[in-house]
């Protein structure tokens, strides 16, 4: 009885879902669950500080700004820094190279590591899958710059990679001091890297496949190939249509790390891309208008693709990111 | 019956050419690590005039690691890698759990929009070089340990997986627990959290493996050798020599004479890579299951 009083009496359990944002609920949900509000505020106050701020400082992208002057004092010179950017050689090159990548990343990576995973699925016994994986996504843990490091040694002139290359072309060189080489070499490091990783997402969508469909299938006299191709694919298609929109969602924000550690100025035509682009105009050339604007403009047209993908997402497979 | 029969062999001839192709990834991903291995363990002279892979050890011996060992930079990369990634996963596990915690609540008000706002980051971002200006000119941390742990410690993403795990736990656990007069932050700590611990190793994991491999921060906001994580320098050794706008750190082949310094560089290279990856491979085998449910939460939620 003495329970059931106190249970009536204590506001944070009398209502439980409040509805409507009027200036009275919103005082009064306010007051009642203060513990909570606090503890939401040091992660709100980190999101405003790292976040919305540096959004706010995008307007730099407008100034020609100067640290010394400050956002506020620097003079504001309207969209010259994206004209600089477009009416350049740069504008081109970075954004063709970003988007070739990305279409070498979902027209070869990302198919392969289907194939990858469907062909696992296919292993009979378990413990040899099991040691595959095992194998394959250990090179994840290899850190980025470790496997720069490997990179650069097996490319150099006395490198395993230069000698095969070598022994085709008839000439060993640093094969990161040729451009012809750079997509390959950072295709193929991508597939290293992360190729049992990333297939991980697959055999487990793979693993959620009813088996006595495979079963009902081999009654009806269905060889391996048509198995695979009426259940298996059929069983994992919304997980591939899924990752393939949110993937192209992203076509034009192709991380800077790998290309930033291992490119230089001989390849700069095929490997220099809009990240790290702003990075080496922004941070290194202290060119902050300019890259603010590149930077700016390379965020724009992320933001567009990710909510176009999400909505074609949500059109054919029902689920999005938001 | 003939039918069936060159059904069994075309499927037996496709699984052992499966596991032939299986066997081929697994050389392929062991390889680049035996050639570094075999490297690192081999004669200094030898392993610099080599061309190609390095198949085997020549000349067993530790000299390279010796010198490595006897190297007070990769030390003191360690252990600030280990303030770093200590720091950072504890300030940010702290942040996120109280944050997800009261974002998942049914009955606050706030919790919608705020969580709104927190969202929002992972769709649109200032970019780099307007962070950089508010972590080096505004806040005046350029060379400041805190530039390396704050701006990054907390991922919009782990709250929302964290604030799932919470969401699925009963509402009558936390109900009762306040009948029994706790208060939001007891509830949160003794009730909520045992509960998800399997969520919060994950995240735990991920944080560590994020910031004991990164380097892009402490390369744009360092310049004391003294704070420099290990990724770091190793980048400088590692990486930067072969770039045309080398900053070459040579301080490790210091303890050496000059002709030696020529002599053991390479060695030492790949005694640094060793060095640095053995921790990680120990610990893989432990972390890999909780690894592959971390996707899997991802997944889920993605």
């Amino acid at each position: 009885m003495r329970k059931n009083a106190s249970y009536l009496s204590n506001p944070a359990i009398q209502v439980r879902k409040p509805r409507k944002y009027t200036w009275d609920n919103i005082k009064k949900n306010t007051i009642r669950n203060w513990p909570l509000l606090v503890m939401v505020l040091p992660a709100l106050a980190f999101y405003i500080l790292f976040h919305y701020i540096p959004m706010g400082g995008l307007w730099m992208a407008f100034e020609n700004f100067k640290p010394k002057l400050g956002i506020f004092g620097s003079p504001f010179v309207g969209l010259d820094n994206f004209m600089d950017f477009f009416n350049s050689a740069y504008a081109w090159r970075t954004i063709r190279n970003t988007l070739i990548l990305s279409g070498l990343q979902i027209g070869i990576e990302f198919p392969i590591t289907i194939i990858f995973a469907l062909l696992l699925n296919e292993l009979r016994s378990k413990r040899y899958k099991r040691l595959v994986q095992t194998v394959s996504y250990m090179p994840y843990f290899v850190s980025m710059v470790v496997m720069a490091g490997i990179i650069v040694d097996f490319c150099s002139t006395t490198g395993p990679l230069a000698a095969m290359v070598g022994a085709f072309t008839g000439n060993t060189e640093n094969l990161l001091g040729n451009d012809a080489y750079w997509r390959p070499i950072y295709v193929l490091s991508d597939l290293w890297k992360d190729l049992g990783f990333n297939a991980i997402i697959y055999v487990a969508a793979l693993s959620g496949i009813d088996q006595t469909l495979y079963e009902a299938a081999e009654i009806d006299g269905a060889n391996r190939m048509q198995r695979i191709l009426r259940v298996t694919i059929p069983g994992i298609i919304d997980t591939i249509m899924i990752m393939l929109i949110l993937r192209i969602g992203q076509m034009l924000s192709v991380g800077y790390e790998k290309t930033i550690l291992l490119y230089n100025p001989q390849v700069y035509e095929t490997a220099d891309i809009l990240s790290s682009f702003i990075y080496r105009k922004g941070i290194q050339e202290m060119n902050y208008g300019y890259s603010t604007a590149v930077s700016l403009f390379n965020s724009v047209i992320n933001f567009v693709l990710l909510l176009v993908a999400n909505a074609f997402s949500k059109k054919y497979t029902e689920t999005g990111l938001f | 019956m003939a039918m069936v029969k060159s059904r069994n062999i075309g499927s037996r001839i496709f699984n052992v050419a499966n596991c032939a192709f299986f066997a081929l990834i697994m050389i392929v991903c062991i390889l680049p690590v035996w050639h570094v291995f075999c490297a690192s363990f081999s004669d200094a002279s030898w392993v610099m005039n080599q061309t190609g892979m390095i198949w085997h050890v020549e000349k067993f011996n530790i000299t390279g690691y010796k010198l490595v060992f006897a190297d007070n930079n990769i030390w003191t990369g360690y252990l600030n890698t280990f303030i770093y990634v200590i720091a950072t996963t504890v300030l940010g596990m702290f942040l996120t759990v109280m944050a997800a915690y009261a974002l998942s609540r049914k009955d606050f008000i706030w919790a919608n929009p705020l969580m709104l706002i927190i969202s929002f980051t992972m769709l649109f971002s200032g970019g780099i070089v307007t962070l950089y200006i508010l972590v080096t000119q505004t806040l005046g941390m350029y060379d400041s340990r805190w530039a390396l742990i704050l701006p990054n410690c907390m991922s919009a993403f782990y709250l929302i997986l964290v604030r799932t795990a919470l969401q699925n736990v009963p509402d009558s656990l936390e109900e009762s627990a306040m009948l029994d007069g706790a208060g939001r932050f007891t509830i949160l700590f003794r009730i909520m959290l045992p509960l998800i611990k399997a969520t919060l190793a994950t995240i735990i994991l991920y944080y560590v493996i994020g910031n004991w491999n990164s380097w892009f921060n402490a390369m744009i906001y360092l310049r004391s050798p003294d704070k420099k994580p290990l990724q770091l320098i190793l980048k400088e050794l590692l990486v930067d020599v072969n770039s045309s706008n080398a900053n070459v750190d040579v301080s490790i082949l210091a303890s050496g004479e000059s002709g030696d310094a020529v002599l053991y560089k390479q060695l030492t290279k790949y005694c640094t890579i060793i060095v640095s990856t053995v921790p990680m491979f120990i610990f893989y085998p432990f972390i890999q299951k909780y690894f592959e449910s971390g996707v899997m939460i991802g997944a889920i939620k993605g």
